[in-house]
């Protein structure tokens, strides 16, 4: 049980009146890609922005029952604190337009007023941006303009700016789907190889994606969880009739 | 039979050549009103622009023979002897900008991000209307508040009350136009920032305020630029001084002011002196526009 990073249990979810998750129950472990599949409207990325609490941007939103990451119970911690821990990859890529590339990726630290030498902010730019197969491609433009890269770079700097904070979990809602095929393939390599550092939770449309990249799935249905699993077993032999009518384009 | 099918053809060939003579007629009546609406646009855009052309020509003309070193360094000399500047009231003019700036800017920016984060609520709605009501309030009535609040109070003419009326007349320029900018600003560069744990102020400091730099400085140039001329609100308030004072708590001269009083006294010297301030009014007020212009276009940045 040490490998849980992250336990969701009894949790549910209201925008308003109106209910968006079920008693979902589920348990992520370390270093694995889990990826969150569903129709539209299933609450999958309500899912993720609840387990790092971004939700609370939104107004009249409830949760019920508790997210643990490891132990804490991360709706009593700081919410500052927990977004530090757990990282966020968004569906367009969101690189700030006022900064170059170098303090893109530093941002978090830098926006949070973590003091740093320039040595060691070096290091950490390097290291995320080799991690997020970057480096190659800009280490000389470093002092350029984020937004000057193109789309599925810019999608590889938000990743960066995200690593660079060393979170325990990264959240990936739909991280590809603003990307052309070529890029996309790009993402998805990188998604796998980065699983020795991180553990990560994908949200994705895209059923073959679901089934290159992750370790698990989950399906998600009207707001509930239908099932949870290794994603070849899930795949092959789906326990639910909803989720193989999903998985064979019965609906959806 | 065939007669007859010749007939026919006759009589719908002669219809069709009616229809068309008719509709030739109309199509080109359409043609000549399509071509007068397109050219009274154009005739008034050019009207627009040889106006403003004309009067900048007319106040260069008038002022630009008393602008010289003298003028910009030397204080207003008594009717009758030639020559005289207004130092005084240039200083004037720039100490009361800049305290009107330091008043304004601050509480317009805030009011500017409360309202575009805050977008919905009944606040930000009797927010939004009190702006526009303050925008077209007229300024003289805004000189005489301020007489009453700042100047009956400090019991004197002063820098500083007018300091204050022209920071009244300067806060829904720069509250709207930061409003405006922030709205630009796309709400994934905000989620981008909390999702790093940033918190929310340091969001609003250092991510959605920088996006939207080049927009703010425009509107607090374009501010600057529509209070730089505003004489009614410094009447009860500045007042106007015939000496060099940079003491914000005594009554100061301005351009605007200058202007005002000499060009409705009866010596020839100080219209010569009223001339000249009016040039140099325009051309401050214009180098701010051109800078605003230049600004927005050239630091603007694409999301």
């Amino acid at each position: 049980m040490e490998n849980q990073v992250l336990n969701i249990e009894n949790f549910s979810f209201y925008y308003g009146d109106s209910q968006a998750l079920k008693d979902i129950n589920l348990s992520i472990n370390k270093n694995r890609v889990t990826a969150i599949m569903g129709p539209s409207g299933c609450g999958k990325t309500t899912l993720i922005r609840a387990i790092n609490r971004m939700h609370e941007l939104t107004e009249n939103t409830r949760t019920e029952g508790s997210i643990k990451l490891y132990d804490e119970n991360i709706y009593e911690l700081d919410p500052i604190i927990v977004r530090r821990r757990i990282g966020m990859v968004f569906q367009k890529p969101n690189p700030f337009p006022t900064m170059n590339i170098y303090d893109n990726v530093i941002a978090g630290y830098n926006l949070n007023g973590i003091k740093l030498k320039k040595s060691e902010k070096d290091i950490i730019v390097e290291e995320s941006l080799r991690k997020s197969a970057l480096w190659g491609e800009v280490k000389d433009n470093l002092y350029k303009k984020g937004t000057f890269l193109s789309g599925g770079q810019q999608q590889r700097l938000c990743i960066a700016r995200a690593l660079a904070m060393k979170p325990e979990i990264l959240l990936l809602d739909e991280p590809t789907s603003a990307l052309d095929p070529k890029a996309t393939a790009h993402i998805e390599e990188l998604i796998s190889e980065l699983k020795n550092y991180v553990t990560m939770l994908i949200v994705t449309h895209n059923m073959g994606q679901a089934a290159r990249i992750s370790n698990d799935a989950v399906f998600l249905y009207l707001g509930e969880l239908i099932e949870h699993g290794k994603t070849k077993k899930l795949f092959t032999t789906p326990q639910d009739k909803r989720t193989e009518e999903y998985l064979t384009g019965k609906f959806g | 039979m065939n007669n007859e099918i010749n007939n026919n053809i006759e009589v719908i060939s002669n219809q069709n050549f009616d229809v068309d003579y008719f509709k030739e007629k109309k199509i080109n009546f359409r043609i000549f009103k399509d071509k007068f609406f397109k050219y009274s646009t154009i005739a008034g855009a050019l009207f627009i622009s040889l106006l403003l052309a004309y009067i900048l020509f007319y106040i260069a003309r008038q002022g630009i023979s008393s602008i010289n070193w003298n003028f910009l360094t030397e204080l207003p000399k008594p009717p009758g002897e030639i020559g005289g500047g207004v130092a005084n009231a240039i200083v004037g003019t720039l100490i009361m900008i800049l305290l009107a700036s330091i008043i304004a800017i601050p509480v317009s920016i805030a009011i500017g991000v409360y309202l575009s984060e805050d977008k919905q609520t009944k606040l930000s709605y009797w927010v939004r209307t009190g702006l526009e009501i303050l925008q077209g309030m007229p300024s003289i009535s805004i000189g005489i508040v301020v007489y009453v609040w700042v100047v009956l109070q400090m019991g004197s003419f002063s820098g500083l009350s007018g300091g204050i009326a022209l920071a009244i007349m300067m806060l829904p320029v720069i509250a709207k136009s930061t409003e405006e900018t922030l709205k630009m600003v796309p709400y994934s560069l905000k989620e981008a920032s909390m999702a790093l744990g940033v918190p929310y102020y340091k969001t609003i400091l250092k991510v959605v305020l920088p996006s939207g730099l080049s927009g703010i400085l425009t509107g607090i140039l374009i501010a600057v630029a529509r209070i730089a001329g505003e004489t009614a609100p410094l009447l009860f308030t500045s007042f106007g001084n015939p000496f060099m004072s940079a003491d914000v708590m005594k009554p100061m001269n301005s351009l605007p002011l200058v202007i005002f009083n000499y060009a409705s006294s009866p010596y020839k010297e100080w219209h010569n002196l009223a001339w000249g301030a009016s040039f140099l009014l325009v051309l401050i007020i214009l180098i701010l526009n051109i800078t605003a212009k230049i600004i927005s276009r050239k630091w603007k940045i694409k999301f």
